[in-house]
């Protein structure tokens, strides 16, 4: 599937820390812009938001259980965002990972890339030891009947990616209590943390992020400042 | 200058269809070639969609939300035209006919895939579209037409449908497919199915009510670029376009009227100011429509006299106040009716498809007004509570809902509601029924009326001023009965006007 020209290329990392939505949205729609224009390589952001809902295109409002006004007394803030899928939580303890990819020449497929998508959470999460798995009537990553994972994903003109993946790492998983996760009533979402039985962060296993992307796409080479400097602080 | 389709492009193997989820031109807008000028959503993914060709967009043909399938034809770009404020109207010849599957060097099969504008007459004449057709940029290797690939397509289908398959032990190719270039779609093998194979592989005429399955001869691939000379194996003139011919399905339909709301617009005039509706107003937008839509409403009305209720409340008003509880007559009703509530499991139940649902629990649904706004905080287990235990719920419930402070659960899972018109003065009110439940109970204002009594003792009638009030019970007459509306009412009317001084 990778052909040769993903074994040219680098994969960038960035590891912005933690990141108000509006800002990771700016930030993604310059690299998109400067990826098409081959200024930058492929690169994927790292990071956490604060508190946020954000609703994608297919979202249904009645999926937020809570008024704009119970969610700011709550410090939880609303986007609209023009990724695909409907409701999800982000907020402090969550992966947040953001590929700008180029998915020309051979990877122009919108479901090859979200199953993809799904392959590097799988293998980000054996190398914890546990196995997840994918369901084949939604998007996403699961362990037994739990979202661990959830994905929602924007192509712009050209075939750049942008959004992406939030592994559920060490999050309070009561603020998805104040939605309903990708419409997707009655199941429940868990986290690295819980299944483990120990206090797994986003750094941790953002090392895992990189280096299961890098296999699955095929990239040649990685340029990743967290594998430099050891762990790089948020 | 000719007319360029922008189909909805196959955006990755196993994708069958799109939804239109943003125009990001108007009609007129002139268009580079390249640039984005819609974005579609599919289950995960927002994509934008380039032009194919630099010009003017000249008519969209699929409004936001549709859903369509790959191919169908989704605007009209008039390639090198200058920018114009009214988009023509397209020509007769050129709009109709150019076979809409043919699309992005597809092979140009008959496909049931339905017209892509309202079918005006026969075409006069062969189609003579441009089908230099627009793709995804970059998108020039794309789709060999072959029989084999248009076969491969065929028998692919999303997860669903092989999962289904699966599960059935149904070979997907056995399934006579309705979707884009014969692909099976979920109708497809649900009605396969249902139907038995025999049935659904002798030409199934209707599956679902959508679009006619083509006979299988039409469905020998012809290479895109070629314009059929012989009569075109055009679809049906009749059929208007749909938006999605597999989801027009009885159950969809049924599914969409239930869930789905689309508010009509009217022309702004001068000195208006135009809103967006916030997300509160939204929902109570959407919440109202459709639990009109589902209840067929009726409603009662009984009047109460609440002299008794306020002798009590006068009585024990500074002994209450002592405890730090302040009990208002919400709170009497709201405690009267969830003692009732138990005798009359159909107010307090639900219609559910094609069940009736007797709730296990009494939980009061309060409607709070925020001023702008609405909410509903939920006394959960009310008949659990004594008169005050109820009036401090009901106090703690609207502090919260008014300084938003309330946890999802709180306002969920209502069985009945109270909704108290009457505070601001109306005399009485026509609820709506909340959605999932099957009464609402309206309480009007609280007046001072000059009544006829009877002396219970010598049965003389007088002229009285009491405090009465007039309650409406909104109910769904599909569950509860109008002798059931005007029990319950009486057993509240006979409990408050009775009321028990241990409340």
């Amino acid at each position: 599937m990778a052909g040769a020209v993903w074994a040219d290329r680098t994969l960038a990392v960035r590891y912005p820390g933690r990141v108000e939505y509006a800002d990771a949205l700016a930030m993604q729609a310059e690299l998109v812009e400067r990826r098409r224009s081959g200024e930058v390589p492929d690169t994927l952001l790292l990071l956490e938001h604060p508190h946020v809902i954000t609703l994608g295109s297919s979202a249904h409002q009645d999926h937020v259980l809570l008024s704009e006004p119970e969610l700011a007394a709550r410090g939880i803030g609303l986007f609209e965002t023009g990724r695909g899928g409907d409701v999800t939580y982000h907020g402090p303890g969550q992966l947040v990972a953001y590929p700008i990819l180029d998915l020309k020449p051979d990877r122009k497929d919108l479901h090859l890339y979200l199953r993809s998508l799904e392959d590097v959470l799988l293998g980000t999460l054996s190398a914890f030891a546990i196995t997840g798995r994918r369901d084949d009537s939604a998007t996403g990553v699961w362990v037994d009947d739990a979202k661990v994972a959830a994905i929602g994903i924007r192509v712009s003109s050209g075939w750049i990616t942008s959004h992406g993946f939030a592994l559920n790492t060490d999050t309070d998983l009561s603020f998805f209590d104040t939605i309903v996760p990708c419409g997707l009533s009655g199941r429940p979402v868990t986290s690295v943390s819980r299944l483990l039985g120990r206090t797994v962060t986003p750094r941790e296993t953002a090392p895992a992020v990189v280096q299961a992307l890098r296999e699955v796409f095929g990239y040649g080479s990685v340029d990743d400042p967290g594998a430099a400097n050891s762990k790089q602080s948020r | 200058m000719s007319r360029i389709e922008v189909p909805m492009p196959q955006m990755g193997e196993s994708i069958a269809e799109g939804t239109v989820s943003k125009w990001l031109k108007a009609p007129g807008d002139a268009v580079e070639r390249d640039e984005a000028i819609l974005e579609i959503s599919t289950d995960k993914v927002d994509a934008e969609i380039p032009s194919p060709s630099a010009g003017v967009l000249a008519e969209i043909v699929v409004p936001e939300g549709e859903t369509v399938e790959v191919g169908t034809i989704v605007a009209y770009i008039e390639e090198g035209g200058s920018p114009s404020l009214a988009a023509p109207p397209p020509a007769e010849a050129e709009s109709e006919s150019s076979s809409d599957g043919a699309s992005a060097g597809e092979p140009a099969v008959a496909s049931p895939s339905m017209p892509t504008s309202p079918p005006r007459a026969e075409p006069a004449e062969p189609p003579v579209a441009a089908t230099a057709t627009a793709r995804p940029a970059d998108e020039s290797d794309e789709v060999a037409c072959t029989a084999t690939s248009e076969e491969r397509l065929r028998t692919r289908s999303t997860p669903v449908v092989r999962r289904i398959a699966q599960e059935a032990g149904v070979d997907i190719s056995a399934v006579a497919g309705t979707g884009h270039q014969g692909r099976v779609t979920k109708q497809d093998i649900l009605g396969f199915i249902e139907g038995g194979a025999a049935a659904a592989q002798a030409a199934a005429p209707e599956p679902a009510g959508a679009a006619p399955t083509p006979a299988p001869a039409t469905r020998t691939p012809a290479p895109a670029a070629v314009v059929p000379t012989a009569p075109a194996p055009s679809p049906p003139p009749t059929p208007p376009r749909r938006p999605t011919a597999p989801s027009a399905a009885p159950g969809d339909l049924w599914k969409r009227f239930h869930t789905e709301v689309e508010h009509p617009t009217y022309p702004v005039r001068d000195g208006d100011r135009v809103e967006t509706m916030d997300k509160m107003r939204r929902l109570t937008a959407e919440h109202m429509v459709l639990a009109k839509r589902i209840s067929p409403h009726v409603h009662s009305i009984i009047e109460i006299d609440f002299s008794a209720v306020d002798r009590i409340r006068r009585e024990k008003k500074a002994r209450w106040a002592e405890r730090g509880a302040r009990v208002s007559y919400t709170a009497f009703v709201a405690w009267a009716c969830s003692r009732i509530l138990r005798d009359f499991p159909m107010v307090n139940g639900t219609l559910s498809g094609n069940n009736i649902v007797y709730r296990g629990a009494v939980n009061l649904g309060m409607a709070v007004d925020l001023n702008p706004g609405l909410i509903v905080p939920v006394i959960h287990d009310a008949d659990d509570l004594s008169l005050v235990g109820t009036a401090r719920r009901i106090v703690d419930l609207a502090t919260r809902a008014k300084s938003r402070q309330l946890s999802p659960s709180e306002i969920q899972g209502a069985t009945f509601t109270i909704t108290n018109p009457g505070v601001l003065g109306t005399m009485v009110g026509m609820p709506v029924i909340p959605k999932g439940t099957s009464a609402i109970l309206g309480t009007g204002s609280i007046d001072k009326r000059v009544v006829v009594v009877s002396d219970p003792a010598t049965g003389q009638d007088t002229v009285a001023v009491r405090k009465r009030s007039y309650f409406s019970l909104g109910y769904d007459h599909r569950l509860v009965d109008g002798a059931d509306s005007a029990r319950f009412l009486s057993q509240l009317k006979e409990l408050l006007e009775e009321f028990p001084e241990d409340a």
